[in-house]
């Protein structure tokens, strides 16, 4: 099969523009210092800057991992800046004083900022290298006592919540990873929903790297009281560059009895180009707890973009009765390296945990689904279903599937099917014959593949994925 | 219509076609008959631009134009259809998103407005009735878990709603019960106009019973030994096929 599974065109990445903008901008390196002037920056009490140096201590005597099934030349962490933000951008009491370049950079991303030409039913924080610009719908969500802010604004406004959930789900010392984010996170999100409260429109951040030679490293930490529902939608976007950018990000949601969070993120961060050059390492943890009887968290997931992606969302499901899903797709093009999955970790009675990964490979990408399905003695009655399915364009591309099943009680169910196809020549050739291009073709086939994942997305968001899947996927097949 | 002079073509390495001359023009009905490994289903793939096909020699005009020239999609765009000996499952794909898009992609090629799904679901309606189709087929994935006799009615479906000018049944009648031919049949006879022409590519008669041709070829070793009215085709059945192989191998 076939020499035209090969060649086209690829269609060149939209976000790789480069704002002009003054950058107030660390020099390169990471000492005790540097986290102190990052603190000091943005005014941060006395107990944040104790925990950011306790895990930055903590950081120095850990290794990078090397078990995920990617490659990368070493990174060199004194060679990156671990703050920039854009000059201009002090406390702002309305978006009106939102430097207009800044707003023209969402506007091209399709973020619109200004309130009066927000989509209605939803909520914007649009974080631009390391701090956030504005937050839209701010009024409308504190009438129901709901509060949408930047992770700095509510470490000053909400301090007390901040303090007893922050690495209340992911430690300073989960991972290497998470350990770095702890000691230098600079912007993120943050979501509390009152007791009872349904939160009415969907909330979202969008995040953008613009400043060469920093990493970014957000922290977004998600609340939910009794009762409540809040559902969540993250976007990343960030300039083309020929060296590579790295990203460590940490999400921690907490859901508390009878609460629901569904957290969505559309990642499309630069991928490098053809030859695999540039690009984001996007190196993240993501972790939610059903700390409450009858919770759910639902992460879902479409990783369109990145040179190499490192992430398993995860369920810790400690009150009885709770639920965790995972609903993932994930492709990689070119030379792109995903090692991607999920953990379900059964700790009460009667808990359940669905998981859904498709896997798409093209070019010369090397897809990995790894997942934990843990089930711990005293999780009575606990089920698992996972569906993990894998699809090959082309050749030269790879799919790996590492599920660990870890049984710790016999009323455990556990179920694990896995599949893997090829886009065949035929089912190309059979759309072709009915008047569509090989791209309408590939694009269709693939969106037909990841449905089961699309369907849980807002709808607002699932045709914005369908069309990043058919841009990534582009050239991939001729 | 359709001009084939001298076709010659290879799959694998092995010559199919060996020089294939065949003449259609519009109103007509075509049967293309023959053994096993004759060359039939390789002409249809071969005039539907099938990329494991390669043609060696020899010229394919359609409506005045180079058909070889042209790519897979611009071949069905311009009124080529092919119903599908074996049509391929499209999982999680709905027929109704696919037959729209389908159509959409047809109508744009001849400069007409695309339809919205509305009117779409219309048309829908109509053409369901022609092949005696329920509305669940068309929620359903594209062939995935269809019998063999729902994926061939779904062929005459597409073809129904494409209006194809020139249509090329490969073997639609293998596998189906007398119940679902007469379907088929009926509605690829409900198609027939002026305009338009249809190949049929089938190895028994029992099919052109139903769709009566006007002309009826006989394949052989990649070659037409025989060209006939539509008692050749009785004949061949009476006969079968020895007679005419003797010849074409002398």
């Amino acid at each position: 099969m076939s020499s035209s599974i090969d060649s086209l065109v690829n269609r060149e990445y939209a976000y790789g523009f480069v704002t002009d903008i003054e950058a107030d901008t660390l020099p390169p390196g990471l000492s005790e210092d540097v986290i102190r002037l990052i603190s000091g920056k943005k005014d941060e009490p006395a107990w944040l800057l104790d925990w950011r140096l306790k895990a930055y201590r903590r950081w120095i005597t850990m290794k990078e991992p090397h078990w995920p099934n990617v490659t990368y030349p070493p990174i060199d962490y004194q060679e990156q800046s671990y703050y920039s933000a854009p000059r201009s951008v002090k406390p702002l009491q309305s978006l009106d004083e939102v430097d207009p370049e800044l707003l023209r950079t969402y506007a091209k991303l399709g973020i619109p900022l200004n309130e009066q030409k927000m989509l209605s039913g939803v909520a914007v924080d649009a974080i631009f290298d390391s701090v956030s610009v504005g937050t839209t719908m701010k009024t409308e969500l504190a009438a129901l006592g709901i509060v949408f802010c930047s992770l700095g604004e509510a470490v000053r406004e909400h301090p007390d919540l901040v303090r007893k959930y922050l690495g209340s789900v992911v430690p300073y010392s989960d991972n290497f990873f998470a350990a770095l984010n702890s000691a230098v996170f600079s912007e993120g999100s943050f979501v509390y929903v009152p007791k009872g409260v349904r939160c009415p429109m969907e909330l979202s951040t969008y995040f953008r790297i613009n400043q060469e030679g920093t990493g970014q490293f957000e922290r977004t930490l998600i609340v939910a009281d009794e009762g409540s529902y809040v559902s969540y939608l993250e976007g990343c976007t960030a300039p083309k560059r020929s060296t590579t950018q790295l990203h460590a990000a940490v999400v921690e949601l907490v859901a508390l009895k009878d609460a629901t969070i569904k957290y969505s993120t559309v990642q499309n961060w630069y991928a490098g180009d053809k030859e695999g050059r540039g690009g984001i390492y996007n190196f993240v943890t993501k972790r939610g707890k059903c700390a409450g009887a009858g919770s759910k968290i639902s992460w879902t997931q479409v990783e369109t973009g990145s040179a190499i992606t490192w992430k398993y969302p995860s369920v810790i499901l400690q009150g009885d009765n709770s639920t965790g899903e995972f609903y993932s797709v994930a492709v990689v093009n070119n030379h792109q390296q995903a090692d991607t999955g999920t953990k379900m970790i059964h700790i009460g009675r009667n808990t359940k945990s669905n998981i859904v990964s498709k896997g798409i490979s093209a070019g010369h990408g090397q897809n990995s689904y790894r997942g934990r399905v843990q089930v711990l003695p005293k999780a009575e009655g606990a089920r698992n279903y996972t569906q993990c399915d894998s699809m090959l364009v082309g050749n030269r591309c790879g799919a790996h599937t590492f599920p660990y099943i870890e049984v710790g009680n016999n009323s455990a169910q556990v179920e694990h099917e896995a599949s893997t196809s090829k886009i065949g020549e035929d089912q190309i050739f059979y759309l072709k014959q009915r008047g569509l291009s090989a791209e309408q073709a590939v694009s269709m086939i693939v969106s037909g593949f990841c449905k089961e994942v699309f369907k849980e997305l807002p709808m607002e968001f699932a045709l914005e994925a369908q069309q990043l899947l058919g841009i990534t996927l582009e050239g991939s097949v001729g | 219509m359709l001009e084939i002079m001298d076709l010659h073509a290879v799959v694998g390495g092995k010559e199919i076609l060996k020089g294939i001359n065949l003449s259609v023009n519009a109103g007509e009905v075509h049967a293309v008959m023959g053994p096993n490994g004759s060359g039939k289903s390789t002409l249809a793939q071969v005039l539907a631009g099938h990329p494991a096909y390669e043609v060696t020699a020899g010229t394919v005009t359609y409506d005045g134009e180079d058909l070889l020239a042209m790519d897979a999609e611009v071949r069905a765009q311009k009124g080529l259809f092919l119903a599908f000996q074996y049509p391929v499952e499209i999982p999680g794909v709905s027929n109704a998103y696919f037959l729209r898009a389908a159509y959409n992609e047809i109508r744009k090629a001849r400069g007409e407005e695309e339809v919205d799904p509305m009117s779409f679901a219309d048309l829908m309606d109509e053409k369901m009735a022609l092949v005696e189709m329920d509305g669940a087929m068309l929620t359903r994935s594209v062939n995935s878990g269809f019998s063999g006799g729902e994926k061939k009615r779904n062929e005459i479906l597409q073809m129904a709603v494409l209006e194809p000018r020139l249509a090329i049944l490969d073997e639609t009648d293998s596998g189906l019960d007398i119940d679902a031919l007469r379907i088929v049949a009926n509605g690829v006879n409900s198609l027939r106009t002026p305009q338009n022409a249809t190949i049929v590519v089938t190895h028994y008669q029992r099919l052109l019973n139903h769709i009566v041709p006007d002309v009826v070829h006989v394949l052989a070793a990649g070659r037409i030994v025989r060209s006939g009215g539509k008692e050749l085709a009785l004949e061949l059945e009476a006969r079968g096929y020895d007679w005419l192989l003797e010849g074409a191998a002398a």
